[in-house]
């Protein structure tokens, strides 16, 4: 049945949006690693699931790559020092989401060389699936696209299910966002060897990599650095936004949709990310534990926008001053400019979900408009651009009285995954996705209650 | 660095650089060109009927406003649509006051009574239209020879109606400044009544009598094409109603040639092309989906054809589209989208 799909495919997905990508500043910067700044905030939540627990005291001395927080059950990894420093306290620290959440920090040592001192090499050949998966645990790693959830835990097949195809997810379709494409130009082999290891460890028989066509070199790339035998293809999609939900991908790639509410693996698919592939690749091996990731820095009026590779726990601040951003009103993104959140405050630590570091100032970003909010027009460009396929204008009226029940009960208000394009393309400027936020968020309480 | 504040929002921080304002003054651009033409066409009497119901509309809608103690919404433009819309659906020589009164209805009945823009359920310039067919059924078919010489410098006599009165008898003076043979009727009406048709290339260019603005069906089809490309009009939905039009007087005229008009005349006639591209396609009285819109225009293009045919009125198009506004909620109801990744009906 799929082999037919495919055969038909039209390699793309219906709805969806294009928004002006503002990539060309820095998708030709070759990654540079960004200087060690002095403090380090790490926080033990960087990932979806239960929150690591710090296994270091305030006052004790880490070495980069020592594990300082300790995995609390599956559905939580452990976090790696990204310095050697010492641990000078360990509290609540402001995040990126807005409430203070538990981290640690370390006061990085300046003369340090900064060697990578932890390791436990290994054959991830050799090692039977549930080794493995221990392993993946073990390097920290969390879903490096942005939602940052656990790696282990993605790539482990549940009972009952199998996994025939692995899809590997370079469509990077947020804007300004550059950092998978650079990584993808730059670290064929590790991706690769990344890929062939999540081929080992699900059991899939083939992989592919999807990657929207205006990255059209970075496929190239990684065809080149393709082994003969190797399972894997590389295939481009159309360039539009949200190529890179996993439910999009799989619609262009095989023609395939994932039931409403179900996840890939139902169907037998298994979906990665590039960056987390290519960290894996470069990790597992070697036993270490993710201490840096690359973060694309670029906006408006950014003179060395770039992607940069820095330790996990760099304060946004400290960014800011090594590049030379120092204009007043400023809005700062972590992420990308759709799904990404503004910054209460700049002393917020870069996570392992951190793709991306965008300094704007508002009149240029936000475009010519106003904030007015005009009622809706019943234009249905909301319903042309939900990739969900959901009737975003009625959600925002329902949103409007507050039937957040309804929305829920009666036009699938949680398939909604909050891409933004609703929102994007309303002509009204009404807030519909952030409407749904808040009303998902009012059903869960009322959940919790009854 | 110096940071006096930094700048709170939720996602998404980019927007598409459109908003309603400029889509509504867009479609007011797109008028322009027709207005011109009717005015070429019919003289001052239109241009002044174009300035009254649009500021009969404007004045109505800043009334409601206060009245409801809420600011101004004349700029987002809409009631300046139905203003110069509801114009070009009026016979040129229309008393001013009558259209002014046109103008007031369609706002306060059509618009203001449901909330404002986005809120009405029919299209404002229709219901004002509609509003005085039914109190001023002579005036509104009452026509005027376009062309007439001395359009620019003399009015149609019954425009300057004062108000509160019936306009003068018009037959006398559209003898003076007739060109020939000028029979005081519309295509349409002269062949539904006395079984005339009219050549085709005057239908397609608009060298016939008939409402201020409907006459050249090409001039509308370019500008609402204009929409179309900017993207701030959907196309299907004048598609749809000309295939309901098409295939409805395609099947009449199969079964009687002598007795119902053929496809083309039925769609180059009357105000449809205006109805089509600017009423019917209006964003808030039509519905939702891709699927809502076809049932929406086939249903109106289907209605248009019906009442043209076997009603007692010579136009059906401005009916068709109230109907068809009436049913949008019932159509959204019936064709939800579908939700991705939901299991399709087993066939």
């Amino acid at each position: 049945m799929l082999a037919l799909f495919e055969k038909f495919r039209k390699g793309r997905f219906s709805h969806g949006i294009h928004p002006r990508y503002h990539k060309d500043a820095t998708r030709g910067k070759a990654i540079q690693r960004l200087a060690f700044p002095p403090r380090l905030i790490v926080p033990v939540a960087q990932h979806i699931g239960a929150p690591a627990k710090p296994v270091v005291n305030v006052g004790q001395e880490v070495l980069r790559g020592q594990i300082i927080a300790e995995a609390d059950g599956f559905m939580s990894v452990p976090v790696h020092a990204p310095a050697t420093g010492v641990v000078s306290s360990i509290g609540l620290m402001p995040s990126a989401a807005g409430p203070k959440v538990l981290s640690i920090v370390i006061d990085v040592y300046k003369a340090s060389s900064q060697y990578v001192l932890y390791g436990n090499p290994v054959e991830p050949e050799t090692l039977d699936h549930d080794e493995l998966i221990q392993r993946v645990q073990a390097t920290g790693m969390a879903g490096l696209g942005g939602a940052a959830f656990p790696s282990h835990v993605k790539l482990r097949i549940p009972h009952g299910k199998t996994a025939h195809t692995l899809v590997v997810n370079g469509c990077e379709c947020e804007p300004y966002l550059t950092c998978d494409h650079r990584v993808m130009l730059e670290q064929p082999q590790d991706l690769l060897q990344g890929i062939r290891y999540a081929l080992h460890i699900t059991g899939a028989k083939r992989a592919i990599v999807g990657i929207e066509d205006n990255k059209a070199d970075a496929a190239t790339a990684i065809k080149a650095a393709l082994k003969p035998d190797d399972p894997i293809t590389v295939k481009l999609v159309e360039t539009k936004y949200p190529q890179g939900a996993e439910k999009m991908l799989l619609k262009s790639l095989l023609g395939v949709e994932v039931p409403a509410g179900g996840l890939p693996i139902d169907i037998g698919i298994v979906v990665n990310n590039v960056g987390t592939l290519a960290q894996l690749g470069k990790l597992l091996p070697k036993g270490e534990g993710l201490i840096e990731r690359v973060v694309t820095v670029t906006g408006t009026n950014v003179a060395k926008a770039g992607n940069y590779l820095m330790p996990i726990g760099t304060p946004v601040r400290f960014i800011l001053e090594q590049l030379g951003i120092t204009a007043d009103h400023e809005k700062v993104i972590l992420g990308g400019p759709m799904m990404g959140m503004s910054l209460p405050s700049l002393d917020v630590p870069i996570t392992k979900g951190t793709s991306g570091l965008l300094v704007f100032q508002e009149r240029t970003f936000i475009g010519e408009q106003g904030e007015t909010v005009f009622p809706c027009i019943k234009c249905s460009r909301c319903v042309d651009a939900c990739p969900m396929h959901l009737n975003p204008a009625q959600m925002g009226w329902l949103a409007g009285k507050r039937h957040y029940a309804e929305m829920e009960s009666d036009f699938h208000l949680n398939s909604c995954f909050e891409c933004g394009c609703c929102s994007f393309v309303c002509p009204s400027n009404i807030p519909l996705v952030q409407y749904f936020r808040i009303a998902k968020a009012v059903n869960r309480e009322q959940k919790g209650k009854a | 660095m110096s940071k006096k504040h930094i700048v709170l929002h939720t996602a998404p921080h980019v927007k598409k650089p459109q908003d309603v304002p400029t889509i509504m003054r867009n479609v007011v651009y797109a008028l322009l060109p027709i207005v011109a033409f009717a005015v070429y066409q019919f003289g001052i009497s239109v241009l002044a009927l174009v300035i009254v119901t649009t500021l009969a509309c404007l004045g109505t809608e800043r009334f409601f406003n206060w009245m409801g103690n809420k600011p101004s919404s004349l700029s987002d433009w809409s009631s300046t649509i139905s203003g110069i819309l509801l114009a070009l659906t009026l016979p040129p020589g229309f008393p001013l006051w009558m259209a002014a009164v046109a103008g007031i209805a369609g706002i306060a009945i059509g618009k203001a009574v449901f909330g404002g823009i986005g809120y009405n359920v029919f299209n404002p310039a229709l219901v004002g239209r509609a509003f005085v067919q039914a109190a001023f059924p002579v005036a509104i078919t009452t026509w005027t020879p376009a062309f007439f010489t001395g359009r620019f410098s003399e009015f149609v006599p019954s425009s300057l109606t004062a108000p509160f009165m019936m306009p003068p008898e018009t037959a006398e003076w559209v003898k003076q400044v007739a060109v020939d043979g000028f029979t005081g009727a519309t295509p349409l009406s002269l062949h539904k009544f006395q079984h005339i048709s009219t050549a085709p290339f005057d239908l397609y260019t608009g060298m016939v009598a008939g409402s201020a603005g409907e006459t050249s069906a090409l001039l509308i089809l370019v500008c609402g094409l204009y929409l179309v490309i900017r993207k701030m009009m959907n196309w299907q939905i004048p598609a749809w109603i000309f295939v309901g039009v098409v295939a409805t007087s395609g099947v009449l005229y199969l079964i009687n040639p002598e007795k119902f008009a053929d496809p083309v005349f039925m769609l180059f006639s009357g105000g449809l092309m205006l109805g089509a591209m600017f009423m019917a396609s209006d964003m808030v009285g039509s519905p939702l989906t891709p699927k809502g819109v076809m049932i929406y225009g086939l249903l109106i293009g289907f209605l248009t054809v019906l009442i043209r045919q076997f009603g007692s009125l010579s136009e059906g198009i401005m009916y068709a589209i109230l109907l068809g506004n009436a049913m949008t909620p019932l159509i959204d109801t019936w064709t939800q989208p579908r939700l991705f990744g939901a299991r399709r009906k087993s066939a």
